[in-house]
């Protein structure tokens, strides 16, 4: 539940009242031009220190979110798949992602697992996102091409399992095959008592996954909400006239 | 994101010539006064005191002192230190498995026999100490020609370790001889009430085709003054390989200025890692000379320095022969108030065509008051060559660390798996597993993990 959200970068203020509810078992698509403040909303959930956070709260599960660090809210359960994910040479995947599995596991309150555990359970995770062993080896991220870097994001979203997963712009630039691997991991993660928002540019993504809601900011602002034929709708007629519609709505 | 970092430099406190040419006047009457009767070398020596006598202690005018002051070393009178005291504790910790029967130990440069476990060497192999060797019917001919014979050995501190160190480490392998026990060599430093000085030195010789893993580990507790002053001599003949691992963990008083000269001649390999985690101030100069074609040299440094340490790396690879293959990559870690330097230089005569050379200086800040000066060298006169060289300085980058947290992992322990990741690639050149994983637990505590 986010209420009244305003957010500055530097001193400007990107969002503007930005105003969310999320239920558990929904899916919501976030769709917007370039500049409407769609990537910035994912960073101030996931709690980027770049971004500060001047009016309004953000509830998640009961608890006031704006009051954990990024890693706490990681554990509690939110996890962003980042538009441009980093390299982090000399940290093999696979330590990487048994460090962040452990650390959701302490902050769960449940002891961590040991290396060859965790091989197993990682092994099952990579069918997930058909990805081979050989990943696991090399640097995080380092030498990746888009669609593994992006492939990667989600097998990390597989093992961390969220309740609030956000999916920054995850499909832009992606070939078909990566786009259906991303949309099959999204998808086999979905169940009744998780969420998934996915910020995109392209009503593609929307073809492989079925969003409950359809949401378009402007702005800083969520200026409009419909179901998936808004975004279909989007796509035919691009976004001018919803913008001119919004326009009138506040002139009038 | 890298950037050049640079402070005001403190001016070191004016010290007149006079006062320099008289401390260095000092230190070699002190250790003229510590050379054994038995080890008097006359010929050697006197031709080491006569280089000294046309130089003065180094100071930052010097090019090659520029940013290392060792004006702070003027104001304490170091005695000769004495030899082992009884106390080995520290000494049985750092025996390491895999080199059981091949254990040499030098305190406060004095070679201990006692101390020292060696059996199983190849055939007319020798590892020993020079006090014993120097009179033997063959070996102490063949010593004359290598000890001290080293290009380089003009230099003020390498030239007053051969005025005066009171014992030498040998090692000697014979043609076709290969060691396959890895041979550690344990230089430890006692500390006495009063500042003192020792000054190790080691000769290894490894003739044609002969094969060895060298370790050298210098080490110590003491925060009060303490000088060791060390120079080890390496000569690779044709085709020899040798894998060296020098590591520098001393105490936090102690000015550690070493010398690692490295002579390789035609096919020969060298490859060495060099680790500086220790001492107030520590300078190293590591010099590689060419003698014949074909050679392969790598070379990897580590430093990890916090508080006031200063770490400096003067490191000189002269290729004069084609065909070399050069590899160095340097990664400094400097926190606090520490202080890095890294001077690389490359030389490549004219004969030394189809040199491929590169060279990497990674550097990693992780206060806003460290300091880091690197300086990449390179002198290529062949014309026909590759020769790559970078350099980088760089703090943790805010991103990667909200990467991480964003996976649940809390600033700090993604700023040490950060800093773990940066290091690593630089122990992992070290062949002995228990050093390597030692040097990882010492590592992992120095970043707090």
């Amino acid at each position: 539940m986010v209420r009244n959200l305003h957010a500055t970068v530097d001193g400007t203020e990107i969002l503007k009242g930005l105003n969310l509810e999320v239920k558990a078992g929904e899916i919501h698509a976030i769709m917007g031009l370039n500049g409407s403040g769609k990537s910035t909303f994912s960073k101030v959930l996931a709690g980027h220190p770049d971004y500060e956070v001047t009016t309004g709260d953000i509830q998640f599960q009961g608890k006031d979110l704006l009051e954990l660090e990024p890693h706490e809210r990681a554990t509690a359960g939110i996890f962003l798949a980042f538009q441009y994910p980093l390299e982090i040479p000399g940290v093999s995947n696979r330590d990487f992602l048994r460090v962040a599995y452990n650390a959701h596991r302490k902050g769960q309150g449940e002891d961590e697992i040991d290396v060859f555990d965790f091989d197993d359970l990682i092994e099952e995770k990579l069918d997930v996102v058909k990805m081979d062993a050989s990943f696991l080896d090399r640097s995080v991220n380092e030498g990746f091409s888009g669609g593994e870097k992006k492939r990667n994001e989600i097998l990390q979203m597989a093992l961390l399992e969220p309740i609030l997963a956000i999916l920054d712009e995850t499909d832009s630039g992606l070939d078909i095959d990566a786009l259906k691997t991303v949309a099959g991991g999204v998808n086999q993660l979905a169940n009744p008592d998780n969420a998934v928002v996915l910020i995109t540019h392209y009503q593609r993504l929307l073809n492989y996954i079925q969003p409950d809601y359809v949401h378009v900011m402007a702005d800083g602002r969520i200026i409009t909400t419909g179901d998936k034929s808004l975004a279909h709708d989007l796509e035919a007629r691009g976004y001018e006239w919803i913008m001119d519609e919004h326009r009138a709505e506040v002139t009038a | 994101m890298t950037r050049s970092v640079s402070e005001n430099v403190v001016a070191p406190m004016a010290r007149g010539t006079e006062q320099r040419d008289t401390y260095l006047k000092g230190l070699i009457q002190t250790v003229k006064g510590g050379v054994p009767a038995d080890l008097a070398l006359p010929e050697l020596r006197s031709r080491a005191e006569a280089l000294l006598k046309e130089q003065t202690f180094p100071h930052t005018r010097q090019e090659d002192w520029r940013f290392t002051d060792l004006s702070p070393m003027l104001d304490i009178a170091f005695a000769c230190a004495d030899g082992p005291q009884g106390d080995t504790t520290d000494i049985e910790a750092r025996r390491l498995p895999e080199t059981a029967g091949a254990q040499v130990v030098v305190v406060n440069g004095q070679v201990s026999p006692e101390l020292s476990q060696l059996g199983g060497l190849p055939q007319g192999a020798i590892v020993g100490s020079l006090r014993d060797l120097q009179n033997h019917p063959i070996w102490s001919e063949k010593l004359v020609q290598r000890l001290g014979q080293a290009s380089g050995h003009h230099d003020v501190f390498t030239a007053l370790n051969t005025v005066g160190f009171q014992d030498a480490v040998v090692v000697w392998l014979p043609p076709s001889g290969v060691m396959e026990t890895p041979l550690q060599i344990l230089y430890g430093a006692e500390a006495a009430d009063t500042p003192v000085l020792a000054q190790p030195r080691c000769l290894v010789v490894a003739e044609t085709s002969s094969a060895l893993t060298l370790i050298e580990d210098y080490w110590g507790h003491a925060s009060t003054a303490y000088f060791t002053n060390a120079v080890t001599e390496i000569w690779l003949e044709a085709n020899a390989q040798i894998t060296h691992s020098r590591l520098q963990r001393e105490g936090s008083g102690t000015f550690h200025m070493a010398k690692t000269v490295v002579t390789q001649a035609r096919d020969s390999q060298y490859i060495g890692t060099a680790v500086d985690f220790g001492a107030r101030l520590s300078r190293h100069n590591w010099e590689i000379y060419q003698t014949g074609e074909q050679t392969t040299t790598k070379l990897y440094g580590l430093g990890a320095i916090t508080a006031s340490q200063r770490a400096d790396t003067h490191s000189l690879v002269a290729l004069s022969h084609p065909y070399g293959t050069v590899d160095q990559v340097h990664k400094a870690i400097v926190d606090d108030k520490a202080h890095s330097v890294f001077n690389g230089r490359m030389v490549v005569a004219q004969a030394a065509q189809e040199t491929n050379a590169s060279q990497l200086n990674r550097n990693l800040l992780l206060s806003d008051k460290a300091r880091i000066d690197t300086k990449p060298q390179l002198e290529i006169v062949a014309d026909n060559v590759k020769c790559a060289h970078g350099a980088t300085v760089s703090q943790l980058q805010a991103d990667e660390i909200f990467y991480l947290q964003s996976r649940g992992i809390s600033a700090p322990q993604a700023q040490r798996l950060l800093i773990y990741a940066f290091a690593m690639e630089m122990l992992e050149t070290i062949p002995v597993a228990t050093l390597r994983s030692r040097l990882t637990k010492i590592l992992a505590q120095w970043t707090g993990a």
